[in-house]
């Protein structure tokens, strides 16, 4: 090409690339020797890097690069790491007595930050992350002062362990409230629902609760005692406070006691290690319900 | 354009060697001062001491990335304090403005890093292998014992200073006694020798051989400058009306008709950015003065007045040819321009002194705890949760009982470890964590209104000192 249709720059006297934006033109300069090396560079380091490390997408998997590095494996080797730094005190924490344990102990210390994240991983899928519970499913709420078998250390080591109503563990807690319906009458049961009403200082039917009063303690009080308190033992609810497993509404109360309640939950002595229970235990414990 | 030329440009090119001329004068005697203050500043203030007592470390200036704290002198700067080095930043850009505007690319000619070690490269390069001259014939002669020689005692030289260099920047970020010992018996940590051979190699390619390369290609302030300057700028120019028509002088000829400039090259030879001044303003100038000095040597000599070269702007420049005095000094310095950077300039620097000021030893951040927004107890009562942060940024612990104000009756009770009736004893210079319930009665309003404000405060038992954070507590409504 003839040198005329060069379009040279008056002031440089260097070619344009033709590339113009309004009226500016782009130079033509050469790049500096050493930014075109360095440009090779990567460019040789970006092959290099396809070939050490996995890079390169196949139909199934990708290509593993020579080093056979890998994220998993990587992440694997430092979950590992982290359990041999608090193998000490993870050991500690399984050998101890929750009761005796001070909470200025690392022990405790950790089981409580540790607990925290057993709590996400294995139990937070039904009692909320926040441990609040869901009570339209009779799951719990953890942070009040209401325990249905118990908020000590020793209790809630017990239930975490054991579980509660499943077919895995044969210690497991158990009890089964009747379904009344096949015992009392529908009014028998309306009647013992306004008493449930009246000792929990809930709206009431005055002359209903003083019939289901007769009902319930002939019906309800072994379990829940006489005035409503609840028994430990067997898990039953205290009913006449203001916290209520699957809700304290009329509606609600007439279901659980036609229908009953038979709330599972499984025994995580057989799925998590002994520190794990421990530190799961501890951690509900600090939440504010426990006692 | 589709078609190739016939003659393509090269694809690269490679760097043009420079070698700056040796140069006495008024700014060569200043960089000279300037060279030696700021690297001794940077040298020498990792090892300066300042007590702060026995919790804290004694380094006067010091950046704990690992304790997450910045000492300053008596400046204590925490994480959550980091507006103080975000207004330093924006000071420090406003200041890069105002020097612009005023005096050019000032930052670049005398104190940029770059700017000084090439210089002190370029120092220890003429001491070992002589001036220019003698460089030229070193960089053409064919390699011989006496150029191997000279060349790798050049290169120790530089290699020293770069670690130097490198060196000194770790110091700033652990106590520096103990990172000395540490770095020479091989004790001290990985990060501290990677960053020490990082710093060692840029400094030594940087300073050695990359050069005005750096200014030219890395660095964006040359482009930025543009849009900083103006026509009232002093920066370093060439009396283009004096020295014109250029040429040698010889007695006998047309002497009148010629200009000052005697095409010496004086100043093309002692520019470490290789350029002609006398082209005009270039991208490439960092206005480091140098050829002020050697043409006002020259003009000495011819007897000439000086200033052939000198701090110009182009509206001098203009007015001098069309035969008008030139405007004094202060009047390109003093324009509003200038006073409206010094004006925002001083004012983020009053606002950040008086920040300093006005700042507290305690701190107190209130997150109070959304899932559950509230818990019901078997009482009938509502109670909320709140984390609770609270600093102390003194030297000592100490001990905070922990309140609540509310225009309601709620009622409040403290859990964390050691917190005995409300009273939390945070350590000295830490940060203490704690979980805070409050709590409404079944029959108190706060309990079934929607949201009650309230306010929870931590105050110094002894001193009465307090923080306060609104917040809000929820009820059943």
């Amino acid at each position: 090409m003839a040198d005329e249709n060069k379009d040279i720059d008056q002031v440089t006297g260097t070619d344009t690339t033709g590339h113009e934006w309004d009226g500016i033109k782009e130079l033509n300069n050469p790049l500096p020797r050493w930014w075109l090396w360095t440009f090779y560079g990567t460019v040789a380091w970006g092959l290099a890097y396809t070939i050490a490390y996995p890079a390169w997408p196949l139909v199934n998997s990708a290509t593993q690069g020579l080093l056979g590095y890998s994220t998993r494996a990587e992440v694997a080797e430092r979950i590992a790491e982290v359990d041999a730094r608090n193998a000490e005190v993870s050991e500690r924490l399984a050998a101890a007595d929750l009761s005796t344990l001070a909470p200025d102990d690392p022990a405790h210390r950790f089981g409580v930050a540790g607990g925290a994240s057993v709590f996400l991983a294995n139990c937070s899928q039904c009692h909320g992350q926040g441990a609040a519970g869901v009570q339209a499913a009779g799951y719990p709420n953890l942070l009040d002062d209401a325990w249905l078998w118990g908020g000590t250390l020793e209790e809630i080591e017990y239930t975490v362990r054991h579980g509660i109503r499943n077919e895995t563990d044969p210690d497991a807690r158990w009890s089964e409230m009747p379904a009344f319906g096949d015992i009392l009458s529908d009014e028998e049961i309306g009647q013992t629902v306004e008493y449930v009403l009246a000792i929990s200082g809930q709206e009431h039917d005055a002359a209903m609760a003083e019939q289901g009063m007769v009902w319930f303690e002939e019906q309800c009080s072994a379990c829940h005692g006489v005035n409503g308190e609840g028994d430990r033992l067997q898990g039953a609810p205290t009913l006449n406070d203001a916290i209520w497993l699957y809700g304290g509404d009329r509606e609600t109360l007439t279901e659980t006691v036609t229908y009953s309640r038979f709330g599972v939950m499984p025994a995580w002595g057989e799925r998590l290690d002994e520190y794990e229970i421990k530190a799961v235990t501890l951690y509900l414990h600090q939440l504010g319900g426990g006692e | 354009m589709t078609q190739s030329p016939a003659t393509p440009p090269p694809l690269y090119a490679p760097r043009e060697p420079i070698f700056p001329r040796r140069v006495k004068g008024t700014y060569r005697t200043l960089k000279w001062w300037i060279m030696g203050v700021t690297l001794a500043i940077y040298y020498l203030t990792p090892w300066i001491r300042w007590d702060r007592g026995p919790n804290l470390p004694d380094q006067a200036v010091l950046v704990d990335l690992a304790g997450r704290r910045f000492y300053f002198l008596w400046i204590e700067i925490w994480p959550h304090e980091f507006y103080f080095v975000a207004g330093l930043l924006i000071m420090a850009g406003l200041g890069l403005f105002l020097f612009t505007s005023a005096l050019g690319r000032v930052w670049c000619g005398y104190t940029c890093p770059q700017t000084v070690w090439t210089d002190l490269f370029i120092l220890v390069e003429r001491w070992i292998e002589g001036d220019r001259n003698a460089r030229v014939r070193l960089w053409n002669a064919e390699w011989s014992f006496t150029k191997f020689r000279l060349r790798m005692t050049k290169w120790i030289v530089w290699f020293f200073i770069a670690l130097a260099t490198g060196g000194a920047w770790v110091f700033y970020f652990a106590d520096a006694p103990t990172l000395a010992r540490d770095l020479v018996t091989f004790d001290a940590p990985l990060v501290a020798y990677s960053t020490i051979l990082i710093l060692t190699a840029t400094t030594f390619v940087f300073g050695g051989f990359m050069r005005e390369q750096v200014c030219n290609y890395m660095c964006p302030w040359p482009r930025i400058q543009a849009a900083m300057m103006d026509e009232s700028t002093l920066t370093v120019a060439y009396r283009h009306w004096r020295g014109e028509p250029r040429g040698k002088h010889m007695k006998a000829e047309d002497a009148d008709q010629r200009g000052d400039c005697i095409d010496c090259m004086a100043c093309v030879n002692v520019c470490p950015a290789g350029i002609d001044i006398r082209d005009g303003q270039q991208m490439e100038c960092i206005t480091c003065a140098l050829c002020i000095d050697a043409c006002d040597e020259v003009m000495e000599r011819i007897g000439k007045p000086r200033g052939l070269i000198d701090y110009l702007a182009l509206s001098d420049e203009e007015a001098e040819t069309n035969g008008a005095p030139p405007r004094p000094i202060w009047q390109h310095v003093l324009r509003p321009r200038t006073m409206l950077y010094t004006a925002m300039w001083s004012l983020i620097g009053v606002a950040l002194v008086y920040a300093l000021f006005i700042r507290s030893d305690i701190d107190l951040t209130v997150e109070p705890v959304r899932n559950p927004q509230f818990v019901t107890l078997s009482d009938g009562s509502v109670r909320n949760a709140y984390t609770l942060r609270i600093r102390n940024l003194t030297a000592e612990p100490r001990e905070f009982r922990v309140m609540l104000t509310s225009e309601d009756i709620l009622r409040i009770d403290v859990e964390s470890d050691g917190a005995v009736a409300n009273h939390v004893t945070v350590p000295a210079n830490e940060t203490l964590q704690a979980r805070v319930y409050v709590i409404a009665r079944s029959q108190d309003p706060a309990a079934d209104a929607e949201t009650t404000d309230l306010r929870l405060w931590v105050e110094d038992v002894e001193t009465d000192d307090r923080a306060g954070v609104a917040t809000i507590f929820n009820g059943k409504g």
